[in-house]
């Protein structure tokens, strides 16, 4: 589905609702359509199952655009992508609770768990990263287990600090810079995604998989000089 | 001491701004850039010089500055109250700045963000291919008492220029686009909206700007489980509880909050420089009347240099006025006007 985003945007969806086939088109048609680099596209960037342009629209119709994107999807199947390249398998050291982050117990009665099944639950999982978003190098991970569909909150935390681990509607994410934010906060890592003054200042890419490993309250001091907050990296195949 | 600006008292939140980042969207950092880009690009016309040369915004008010080599300068955005060595400037102008003198910048009069450009533009360090503060995504930082901001090589000597006042500066009615999210509100309640007198939270910041209005809020009909989708600079968000918030240029590049519409870019402008406690209204506008509102903003971009008047005019044809200036006091100042 392609629809308008305000005056100078448009947006290809794959779905309304997050999955793998999905996330993978989205993925790839942003890719392709930055490699085809249309004359009146300024910038092009995936999100979770979507792709959003900025274009110029006194340069570049709305309708031209929407037929040159139709032509695009007609292209190939989209949702039998194969995912990007290079990705890598990486194992976070992360505190559970504690008040370092003060809502796991409430995250865990939003999905009916009790807290060591809770912190179980999100310990084990193996999530992917299926786009950078809302900040500088952060990803949204998922796909959780169906316990963990649960919504944000109604009102903003205020601040959440870098590299908290936060969580809602199956996904989690981890925090690149302090950030309000409507999800809960549930762990908490030494992480530091974002490295402005760096070569390569983006931690994680799209692809990336990612396990939340337990660890003691101490490893946020522990790792506090290691930007990769004691991670673990691996390539995949 | 190289060619810099010393700042020796400034307003918090102020920083340095450019035309912000447009290739990290896919690394989740929004555009950023000045506030209000209209005063940006006043600043540039006022001084002969490229649109993307670097600014001082000033939130609400400014502070005192002093320069180690004689500069250019200009003053634009929302007027401020502004002495050089104790002699009044005048706002939306460009003057000479001489080595040592001292420049006073004070509380806006009306608006929200006053620019201070400088002749050469801050050559502060290029980050991710600007020199934008993006506090929200930790690049730079304010500017500081005891800062000395470093100023790019000047390739033009002539001040005196000034602009047009504008009034965006008293907030008054936004036009609004439809966006992929308006439909996630009912008829009802985007009239309700229409309907409605918002005034600006004191608390708004380069993120964003908090609606406040009476009444209830305007909820979607299935608010918070939606996926998080991309977020455009003018992009209005209802959180949870109901509240607008008006995204601006340091939003983040992705929300999971319903937006109910999109300020038309040609309005930012006015929408940013609202006062704290001053009064916004919102009206749908077609597709076709946003296109339209979009060519004239930029041929008004185009054509600021040509607006551009002597603020001091010629002696020459200034001897019908003679007896004016006399009662008015409004002398000139001494520096010399080149012409372009």
């Amino acid at each position: 589905m392609i629809r308008a985003a305000g005056l100078d945007g448009v947006l290809v969806s794959f779905g309304d609702h997050l999955s793998e086939p999905a996330n993978r088109a989205a993925l790839a048609l942003a890719a392709a359509v930055s490699r085809a680099d249309i004359d009146g596209i300024e910038e092009c960037a995936p999100s979770l199952v979507s792709v959003f342009l900025r274009f110029d629209p006194l340069h570049l119709g709305l309708d031209a655009l929407i037929n040159h994107l139709e032509s695009l999807l007609s292209d190939r199947d989209w949702y039998a992508a194969p995912l990007p390249e290079g990705r890598r398998f990486i194992r976070v050291p992360t505190v559970y609770g504690t008040d370092l982050a003060p809502q796991l117990e409430e995250a865990a009665q939003a999905a009916a768990l009790s807290v060591e099944e809770a912190v179980a639950s999100l310990s084990k999982a193996r999530v992917r990263v299926q786009t950078i978003g809302f900040a500088p190098g952060q990803p949204y991970l998922g796909l959780l287990p169906d316990a963990w569909d649960i919504p944000r909150q109604t009102a903003l935390t205020k601040a959440v600090p870098e590299g908290a681990l936060v969580v809602a509607i199956r996904q989690l994410v981890l925090f690149s810079v302090a950030n309000p934010t409507g999800w809960r906060h549930v762990g908490q890592t030494a992480l530091k995604l974002f490295r402005p003054e760096s070569d390569t200042p983006f931690f994680l890419r799209p692809g990336d998989e990612v396990q939340f490993v337990q660890a003691s309250p101490d490893v946020v001091a522990r790792y506090a000089d290691d930007p990769d907050g004691g991670a673990e990296i691996e390539v995949i195949r | 001491m190289s060619r810099a600006l010393k700042v020796h008292r400034i307003a918090p939140g102020a920083t340095v701004q450019d035309q912000g980042r447009i290739a990290y969207r896919a690394f989740g950092v929004s555009r950023g850039g000045a506030m209000d880009r209209l005063a940006l690009a006043e600043g540039a016309a006022l001084l002969g010089q490229p649109g993307d040369s670097a600014a001082l915004e000033l939130p609400g008010s400014g502070g005192v500055f002093e320069a180690t080599e004689p500069l250019r300068i200009a003053l634009t955005g929302a007027p401020m109250r502004a002495t050089l060595d104790g002699a009044p400037l005048v706002w939306n102008a460009s003057h000479a700045m001489p080595a040592g003198a001292r420049l006073e910048i004070r509380g806006a009069t009306a608006g929200s963000y006053g620019y201070l450009h400088v002749g050469g533009g801050f050559d502060t360090p290029v980050l991710l291919g600007a020199r934008s503060a993006h506090l929200a995504a930790g690049i730079g930082a304010v500017v500081q008492a005891g800062d000395a901001l470093p100023v790019g090589p000047d390739t033009r000597g002539d001040v005196g220029w000034t602009l047009p006042q504008d009034s965006r500066f008293e907030g008054g009615t936004l036009r609004l686009i439809i966006s992929f999210q308006t439909d996630l509100f009912d008829a009802g309640t985007r009239d309700r909206f229409c309907e409605t007198a918002f005034t600006r939270d004191a608390r708004a910041n380069r993120m964003g700007m908090r609606l406040n209005s009476d009444g209830e809020g305007f909820s979607a009909s299935k608010g918070l489980n939606i996926l998080s989708e991309a977020i455009l600079t003018g992009d209005i968000q209802i959180t949870g509880d109901g509240t607008p918030f008006l995204l601006l240029s340091e939003s983040q590049t992705t929300g999971g909050y319903p937006r109910i519409a999109t300020v038309i870019p040609a309005d930012l402008p006015r929408a940013v420089q609202t006062s704290p406690g001053g009064t916004l209204r919102f009206t749908f506008v077609t597709r076709d009347a946003a296109l339209a509102a979009e060519a004239r903003m930029r041929e008004q971009l185009r054509n600021l240099p040509k607006l551009r008047t002597p603020l001091v005019r010629d002696p020459a044809q200034m001897r019908d006025l003679l007896s004016y200036q006399l009662i008015s006091g409004a002398t000139a100042g001494d520096a010399p006007l080149q012409e372009d």
